[in-house]
């Protein structure tokens, strides 16, 4: 009951000095705005990393041809992959999927698209996680009878036609040759280059032979890849597992390099996470920075007005104040300037992560953390409670009289 | 100023100062404020403070009013030694027994008439409704009932002291204490001001007012004149009627017959 009084004094207190209290809260303000949206980008930008990461799949592993020595010549072939889909020898690998990946020039009448054209099979559009926004991936017959059928990604059907979509049903020609286009692959997020949205995909067939004419190493046609989506909870059994038999099938003494390399996606992930850990730790300390700025400026406006307040303080104890009268009073003004600033402060940022939502082709959204909402409130509130009660302290050991005549 | 106004219960307070000392350090020198103050004020009394400036009679209000404490010497109120007196209990006193009217009015920056008187109800502990009343009631006795929500910027000099003395009133103090109360106000107000004090002390409220106007100084029932930290003398007013002297009173003693 008492308290509820103390509350009706601070709030007189504080509409009584609105320059004062106004920017006492532009300090909170700033501070709390500050520290939430940095660091929400911040957090918003490792979840984009990590969500484009997982959406390839976190059981996904790439041999890619080539080891770490820089070799150019291919010596991994369709054998390999179909050695490694021996599910007997190769109880963590799943599904094996072979690539053949060159470059070539996609034509829609007179628009020219210059993209990677995808030799693979069917399995590839599960092993990679592909989803369709119209059409279909090309099947195990067309495969197999090397159908000139082509899968389109997003951004280059967008490229060859205005609407992705229409794609659908129409011929593009691949380096000359006539394609129909199947299906057309829904947009994956990650944008950029290498994603499947700026890829194209035809049976490997077509295009080891009549595309591109791949090389042959011991009759077999080379690969410039293999997908494998493997045991997730094998994933290091997996990896070993594709090493031994390629090693033995590509007659590597035990002094040679790999001839290729393994690329684990899991670990791809852990990588980024610790990018992500970095980025939001680094735009952390910036909204920090802000913060300790937004303390400095409640720390000011307090000082500048302790000679008030003090003899605002002197005055109250010669009416008959008690020293707990006084504390309180101080400590709930700050504690409701810190509260309202507070929230204002979280207001604006939460405006700011919406704003940035409605962004189109924004790349991330600003995703703001409880944690960070606790740290900043935790540390304005702090700064303006600190700042604002000790004046009050000090002048609260004053006799009334040296308080009234304070300087 | 038509209500009367009812003093608290004057009767008990007696206020006894002996020996009374206090420096202060100003930068390196000391500065002798009162060098050695013997004062009784009896209940009811009205009791003019003078001196030039520098004679320490504003440091003895503040000693009075609880507003300071003294370097040595003793300081009876009611009988409680101030020099014993925890903190909360000065606070106490102050709140209920003394209201003090000050040269510079205090009155708090930007906050309404109202608000100021019921700052002493507050810290009463007057429930919020009852002290809207009475805080209302102080100022239109003032003769300030419609400027209730008025700030201290928006009010003239006279009203500001009015505001102020409405405040020392409110919690109906046994003993007010006044600080150059006519220092800043022109004559016709300071003229109601004096009038207001001799109601308040037929009232039988206790009054000690400092001044270095004669003329205001004489409205009182005795006056104690102070020079270089020391009362020089201690006398009745001759226009009123004479009043016995405490046997403990030294400054009485030392006065002629």
């Amino acid at each position: 009951m008492k308290v509820i009084r103390y509350f009706a004094v601070a709030l007189d207190s504080i509409r009584a000095n609105k320059l004062r209290s106004s920017l006492t809260m532009l300090g909170i303000i700033i501070g709390v705005a500050a520290v939430l949206t940095t660091m929400g980008i911040g957090s918003g930008a490792a979840a984009s990393i990590t969500q484009r990461i997982e959406s390839q799949g976190t059981n996904l592993l790439s041999v890619n041809a080539g080891g770490g020595g820089g070799s150019t010549s291919s010596t991994l072939t369709m054998g390999d992959a179909e050695a490694l889909s021996d599910i007997s020898l190769h109880p963590a690998l799943l599904v094996v999927v072979p690539e053949y990946t060159a470059s070539a020039t996609l034509t829609n009448a007179a628009t020219d698209s210059q993209s990677q054209v995808v030799g693979t099979s069917p399995a590839y559009a599960v092993v990679r996680n592909l989803e369709m926004a119209a059409g279909r991936f090309f099947d195990e017959a067309e495969n197999d009878v090397n159908e000139r059928v082509l899968v389109l990604g997003n951004t280059v059907a967008a490229d060859l036609f205005a609407v992705a979509d229409d794609a659908l049903g129409q011929q593009v020609r691949v380096n000359g040759e006539p394609f129909m286009v199947v299906g057309v692959l829904a947009e994956s997020g990650s944008a950029g280059f290498g994603g499947p949205d700026s890829r194209a995909n035809v049976p490997i067939g077509v295009a080891q032979g009549r595309l591109i004419n791949a090389p042959r190493y011991r009759g077999d046609y080379t690969i410039t890849g293999l997908s494998i989506q493997a045991d997730g909870t094998r994933m290091d059994a997996a990896e070993l597992q594709i090493e031994q038999t390629m090693r033995l099938r590509h007659m590597l003494g035990p002094d040679d390099e790999n001839d290729f390399s393994i690329f684990n996606q899991a670990s791809l992930l852990e990588v980024a996470g610790e990018v992500a850990q970095t980025l939001t730790v680094f735009l952390g300390s910036i909204g920090a920075i802000s913060l300790l700025v937004g303390g400095i400026g409640i720390m000011n406006i307090m000082l500048v007005s302790v000679t008030e307040r003090t003899r605002e303080i002197g005055l109250r104890k010669a009416v008959g104040a008690h020293d707990r009268d006084i504390l309180l009073q101080f400590l709930i003004e700050s504690l409701v300037l810190a509260t309202i600033g507070g929230l204002i402060g979280m207001g604006i940022s939460f405006g700011l992560a919406f704003a940035v939502g409605r962004i189109p082709n924004f790349p991330f959204s600003v995703i703001i953390q409880p944690q960070a909402l606790l740290l900043a409130l935790g540390v304005s509130s702090a700064s303006g409670f600190v700042f604002g009660i000790y004046p009050a302290m000090r002048a609260t050991r004053l006799d009334p009289i040296e308080a009234l005549r304070f300087e | 100023m038509s209500k009367p106004i009812q003093a608290g219960d004057g009767s008990v307070l007696v206020i006894e100062i002996q020996d009374m000392t206090k420096t202060y350090l100003m930068g390196l020198t000391e500065v002798h404020a009162l060098r050695g103050v013997s004062l009784t004020i009896r209940p009811g009394e009205y009791v003019a403070i003078v001196g030039a400036s520098g004679s320490g009679k504003s440091t003895l209000m503040n000693m009075i009013g609880l507003l300071d404490r003294p370097t040595s010497g003793s300081y009876r109120i009611r009988g409680e030694e101030v020099s014993d007196l925890s903190r909360r209990r000065m606070a106490d006193l102050r709140n209920r027994e003394i209201g003090f009217i000050f040269q510079s009015f205090n009155l708090l920056a930007r906050t309404s008439a109202l608000r100021q008187v019921q700052l002493p109800l507050f810290y009463a502990g007057t429930p919020g409704g009852q002290s809207k009343q009475r805080a209302a009631d102080a100022l239109e006795r003032v003769g300030l009932g419609d400027r209730i929500n008025h700030r201290p910027d928006e009010l003239s000099g006279g009203q500001q002291q009015r505001v102020a003395i409405a405040r020392a009133l409110v919690n109906n103090p046994s003993l007010l204490l006044a600080d150059e109360p006519t220092g800043a106000l022109d004559s016709k107000t300071g003229e109601e001001l004096l009038l207001l004090f001799d109601e308040l002390h037929s009232q039988g409220m206790t009054l000690v007012v400092v001044t270095h106007d004669d003329h205001v100084a004489h409205r009182a029932e005795r006056i104690v004149t102070l020079r270089d930290g020391v009362v020089i003398s201690d006398e009745p007013v001759i226009a009123r009627a004479p009043t016995t002297r405490t046997p403990d009173d030294p400054a009485g003693d030392a006065q002629p017959a």
